[in-house]
C-alpha cells in the first residue's frame, strides 16, 4: 500500500527502512516530512490574521483523496524509474510540531529519488483534496491557497511536457 | 435521476451543508451550469459563483467547469486545496 490517509502519526524512519527492506537494488531513498507550524503570518494570503496558530484541522474528501494521491504516484512512476513510493497524509486535528505529511521515494540513484519526491509534494499541494482550518486566539480561519504552490507544480509541466 | 452534490471546507461551512441529492434539470449538462444553478439560490449560495475560489470534481476527478454532468454523477464543489 503506497498511499495512506490517516489520523494516526507515522514513523518516518520505519517507513524509509520498509522501502528498501529485503532488496539490494535500492541506491537512494529521498524523503520529505511536513510539520505543522505555529505561525503562518508571513505567508498568509487574504486571511488578514496574524495570530499564532494553536492547532489546525485537516479536512479531506474521502474516496477522492486516495484516488488523487494514487494518480500522483502513478504519474511520478511514469516520469522516473522508481523502486518504491510511500505517501502518508494525516487528517483531523493537529497541533504545532505534529507531523502532517510524509513522502518517500526509493530509486537506484539519487537524482530520480530527489526529483520524484519533490514532484509528488508539489502535485499533492495543488491536486489532492485536503483543506486546512487553523485555530487561533481570534477564532478559526481556513488557509488560503498560495500562488507559489501553483508555480511549484507548474514547473514540472514546463520542464517535462 | 439525481446527482449527488458535495461541498467541502469553507464552502461547506458557508452553505451549512455538506451534501444534497439534486434532481438534475434537463437543461443542466455541465459542472459549470450546475454551479450557476446552485449559485442562483442567492445569499450564501452566491459564493459558488466565484471562479477564483471554487473548484469542482466530477466522480472524484478534478475537472474544469465545462466538464459534462449527468444523472448518477457525484459532483463536489470546494475551495482551492491546501494540504501538505
Amino acid at each position: 500500500m503506497s498511499v495512506s490517509v490517516q489520523e494516526a502519526d507515522f514513523d518516518a524512519g520505519a517507513e524509509i527502512a520498509a522501502l528498501a527492506a529485503g532488496r539490494d537494488d535500492v541506491g537512494a531513498v529521498a524523503s520529505f516530512v511536513g510539520l505543522v507550524r505555529s505561525d503562518k503570518q508571513v505567508e498568509k494570503v487574504g486571511a488578514g490574521g496574524t495570530a499564532a496558530v494553536q492547532a489546525m484541522t485537516l479536512e479531506h474528501y474521502p474516496g477522492m483523496t486516495e484516488k488523487a494521491l494514487e494518480a500522483i504516484v502513478a504519474e511520478a512512476r511514469g516520469r522516473w524509474e522508481l523502486q518504491g513510493v510511500r505517501v502518508i497524509h494525516r487528517v483531523g486535528r493537529l497541533v504545532p510540531g505534529d507531523r502532517s505529511v510524509f513522502v518517500a521515494v526509493a530509486s537506484a540513484h539519487r537524482g530520480e529519488a530527489f526529483a520524484a519526491c519533490e514532484f509528488i509534494m508539489d502535485y499533492l499541494k495543488t491536486r489532492a483534496p485536503f483543506w486546512k482550518k487553523e485555530e487561533t486566539p481570534d477564532g478559526g480561519r481556513w488557509v488560503g491557497a498560495r500562488e507559489s504552490d501553483d508555480h511549484a507544480a507548474g514547473r514540472w509541466q514546463t520542464e517535462k511536457e | 435521476m439525481k446527482v449527488k452534490v458535495l461541498f467541502f471546507a469553507g464552502l461547506r461551512e458557508a452553505l451549512g451543508t455538506g451534501s444534497e441529492a439534486l434532481a438534475l434539470p434537463a437543461d443542466i449538462s455541465t459542472a459549470g451550469a450546475l454551479r450557476d444553478l446552485l449559485a442562483a439560490r442567492g445569499e450564501a449560495w452566491s459564493a459558488l459563483a466565484s471562479t477564483k475560489n471554487v473548484r469542482v470534481a466530477v466522480n472524484q476527478q478534478m475537472v474544469g467547469f465545462d466538464a459534462p454532468v449527468k444523472a448518477g454523477d457525484e459532483v463536489a464543489f470546494f475551495p482551492p486545496v491546501t494540504g501538505g
